[in-house]
């Protein structure tokens, strides 16, 4: 089976509100892709789709080029972790595993394994209902895991995880995708996606905003602007705007800039003698990159930051 | 992290073909590793072998006169084992070997002790299952087999054999005009049966093959009389059930008896019961036979019939209907708790197909239930028999294959209503509402039929269309046309058949199942 999702052209209302507009893309095998958007950008929605739990109004999506429902013991297709919290409180986290086995013709043995592998050995007979919220991702982890499929889906796997537990699941991701397989993970944390993600697609109003490498997003975000770190904060600010440049202040001491050149900004920083230690190209964030993309696409901008999803 | 750079990722777990056994294996892990789940399965058996047992142990019964209690005779037992009523008057010789005796009816009459509406006046007027015929006996003793002809109240000529056994002849009465000519030949087991109104030609009734006769048998006339059973409704709901003293007359002008006899003609009064004697009896006119210029009267009282009055076996499994409430939780919640989790995606990821899904698990509930009922009745029934007979009580007894169905019926009844609960579970989405739901469609109907407040024939259609048509599984004793009785559902007789009955409560499960497959196939989850 080829590796990937396609996703083509879907659409979904909810009543008047339209949920999917025409979402398009195609998850590869061997690199992580992002799926990033704002609130109600339709990202769990079109997850949603690909595993046949909701049915899309028009478009298709697709795993290794069959649709979901069709597929024979899906979970060695595909695994994918929606929602942790969904679990049987009073099942062991190893019990929960065993069914999914026992539903897919897997051995018992690969319980095991799984458990082993997510670092829930120690807690596989406690029940589900006294794990922690990060313990509880980590179940969920080995359920996607169980029947060792060549595409992953995981929703928000970041959340509840301790800073240990989040390099510890960026370094499996990227494992993941190094064996081969395809891996689409959605975040709301950019920052969680920079250094695992090659690949990002980005979600706003239920369509596809960007579709994009990692390298070459930042890259183009990036484009044209300078960091200038000075004492004379204020100073140098006027100068510049003076000057036609758009100035933006993002620390006590650093300015970012966009429009003038870097020789020109210490042409202009010395002729009226503001002191300043450092002009250098900018490189953006992979956040910056992605507020950018996202400016006219944010509905609900003040949940954006704090809300899980 | 290049993109398509690597090989794609094959698995190296072995490889598995999909098999629904591997559904029905999740959904068994499923309930075995919810405590709660067992512990509900458990406790239903627990439950209803318990009440059962109480229900027995609270069950007594002495017989005697005055201060001297004895235990209570068991009635007689027909040659297929069951309880029969056999009590007659029968004026009868020894037949040894084969042969034949014809007998001419020339007038049946009879009384019935004060009937409706007064209630104060003896009536003369006869039964519709008066009986008045001739007969062949293995001997004049309770409960020995049997075959007769004879001429009944209301349903004209009948061949009847064993007790359990009715053929029609032809219908219609007597009269000094109008006689009826009776005829039963004996050649070894075989005994056929013919009427006929002048005495030359005949017709064939019927043939019984009646075993346990031996050479010689008592052969003679006979008249029984059952008593005059008449239901009206009660005040406060139910029925009000009351049987009469009767008695029958008969009058014969012919009586031959074909084949080597011996000995003397003698009156036996079959199943005589001194103390049940009616003042009638001892006062007016007793039962016997009397001869006077050729023609024969006898009298009698009585009935030649299946014994319907008594402990039946099935009471010691009405104790499952809390059981049955409990199943209905479990099988509910079963599937509703997945919904209220949301665990049902994560069921619907690893079984994408809905219809399949739910079969595996309406298969895995159903089963436990059947089991929770099969070994609830495998304890509960040989274990309150013995208590009750302890207690001196009689209980109807039944045929191995009879008791069988009631325990598997027990079985199957909770088996079927786990997966219409089940199945109401994944319609509704919500715990309270199907377990009301199920309650409702399964054990209220039951409740309301049988405790005698609603009037019988709502009580007749809730158990014929309602799920609770799957309680006729329990019923042991079967009607029969030839025993005035009240065949109600209070008196534990259903209006289906016991197999009829439970393919109502199935139609109701797969109905439900087949909406629910529908209703998730269709939506979003």
């Amino acid at each position: 089976m080829e590796a990937t999702i396609e996703v083509k052209g879907l659409r979904k209302r909810y009543g008047p509100v339209k949920a999917l507009d025409g979402m398009s893309f195609t998850v590869t095998p061997g690199q992580v892709t992002g799926f990033v958007g704002p609130n109600g950008a339709g990202k769990s929605t079109t997850m949603r789709i690909i595993v046949g739990l909701d049915a899309a109004d028009e478009g298709s999506a697709l795993v290794g080029g069959r649709p979901y429902r069709s597929l024979r013991s899906p979970l060695r297709h595909l695994g994918a972790l929606l929602d942790a919290a969904a679990l049987q409180p009073s099942r062991t986290a190893r019990h929960h595993l065993l069914w999914l086995a026992h539903s897919q013709g897997l051995p018992a043995a690969r319980v095991e394994e799984v458990l082993e592998l997510v670092g829930l050995a120690g807690a596989a007979r406690r029940r589900a209902g006294g794990l922690s919220l990060g313990m509880r991702q980590r179940l969920g982890i080995a359920a996607a895991l169980l029947g060792d499929p060549p595409v992953l889906m995981l929703d928000e796997p970041f959340n509840g995880l301790d800073p240990e537990g989040i390099v510890w699941i960026r370094g499996l991701l990227g494992s993941l995708a190094a064996e081969g397989r395809a891996v689409l993970v959605s975040s709301h944390l950019m920052s969680q996606l920079q250094d695992v993600a090659g690949h990002l697609v980005v979600a706003g109003r239920g369509r596809v905003v960007a579709d994009t490498g990692v390298a070459q997003l930042i890259a183009e975000a990036s484009r044209g602007r300078v960091r200038v770190r000075t004492a004379a904060r204020e100073e140098a600010m006027a100068v510049l705007a003076r000057a036609g440049a758009a100035v933006a202040a993002t620390g006590p001491d650093t300015l970012t800039v966009s429009g003038p050149a870097a020789e020109r900004i210490v042409e202009l920083l010395t002729a009226q003698a503001v002191p300043f230690s450092e002009v250098a190209a900018h490189r953006a964030s992979l956040e910056e990159a992605y507020m950018e993309l996202t400016r006219d696409c944010v509905d609900y901008t003040g949940d954006y930051s704090g809300a899980a999803r | 992290m290049s993109a398509g750079a690597a090989a794609p990722y094959r698995s190296r777990l072995p490889a598995a073909r999909e098999r629904f056994a591997h559904l029905v294996r999740a959904e068994w892990t499923k309930f075995r590793t919810v405590r709660g789940w067992v512990a509900g399965a458990v406790a239903a058996t627990l439950l209803t072998v318990a009440l059962g047992l109480v229900i027995a142990a609270g069950s007594h019964s002495s017989c005697g006169a005055g201060p001297v209690e004895t235990a209570c005779p068991a009635p007689p037992l027909g040659p297929g084992g069951q309880a029969v009523e056999d009590r007659f008057f029968f004026l009868h010789r020894r037949l040894e070997g084969d042969g034949a005796i014809t007998a001419r009816l020339t007038a049946m009459s009879g009384v019935i002790t004060y009937p409706p509406p007064g209630h104060d006046r003896i009536v003369s007027g006869l039964v519709p299952w008066a009986k008045a015929g001739v007969m062949v006996k293995a001997a004049a003793r309770p409960g020995a087999p049997y075959a007769a002809v004879m001429l009944t109240g209301r349903h004209g000529v009948r061949m009847q054999h064993d007790f359990t056994e009715d053929v029609a002849g032809r219908p219609g009465g007597v009269s000094q005009h109008a006689p009826r000519w009776l005829r039963l030949v004996r050649a070894g087991d075989t005994l056929t049966g013919y009427e006929s109104a002048d005495g030359r030609s005949w017709s064939r009734i019927g043939t019984a093959q009646v075993a346990g006769l031996t050479a010689a048998v008592e052969v003679g006339l006979f008249v029984a009389s059952p008593g005059d059973l008449t239901v009206k409704p009660g005040s406060a709901g139910g029925s009000i059930v009351q049987a009469r003293f009767t008695q029958a007359s008969a009058v014969f002008d012919h009586l031959a008896v074909e084949g080597r006899t011996a000995g003397a003609w003698q009156r036996t009064e079959v199943g005589d019961d001194e103390a049940a004697m009616t003042d009638w009896e001892r006062f007016h006119r007793a039962n016997g036979a009397a001869e006077s210029g050729g023609v024969i009267t006898v009298t009698g009282t009585g009935d030649i019939a299946p014994r319907l009055d008594g402990l039946r076996t099935e009471m010691l499994v009405t104790g499952a209907l809390p059981g049955l409430i409990v199943v209905i939780v479990v099988a509910v919640l079963f599937v509703t708790a997945e919904y209220r989790r949301g665990l049902i995606r994560t069921t619907l990821l690893a079984g994408p197909r809905r219809g399949r899904m739910l079969a595996a698990k309406a298969l895995v509930v159903g089963a436990v239930a059947l089991l929770a009922g099969l070994v609830a009745a495998a304890v509960v029934l040989p274990a309150g028999q013995a208590i009750l007979r302890g207690n001196g009580v009689v209980v109807l007894p039944v045929p191995q294959l009879t008791q069988a169905r009631v325990a598997l019926g027990l079985g199957a009844l909770l088996g079927l209503a786990a997966v219409l609960a089940m199945a109401l579970g994944a319609l509704f989405r919500r715990s309270v509402a199907a377990v009301v739901a199920a309650i409702a469609a399964v054990v209220l109907p039951y409740v309301l039929a049988t405790a005698s407040v609603l009037p019988e024939e709502l009580a007749q259609w809730l158990l014929g269309l309602t799920p609770a048509a799957g309680f006729a599984i329990l019923q042991s004793l079967p009607r029969y046309p030839q025993v005035t009785w009240h065949y109600a559902p209070a008196e534990g007789f259903y209006p289906l058949p016991p197999w009829a009955g439970l393919a109502v409560l199935a139609g109701y499960a797969a109905l439900a199942l087949g909406l629910a497959a529908w209703r998730l196939r269709g939506r979003d989850t």
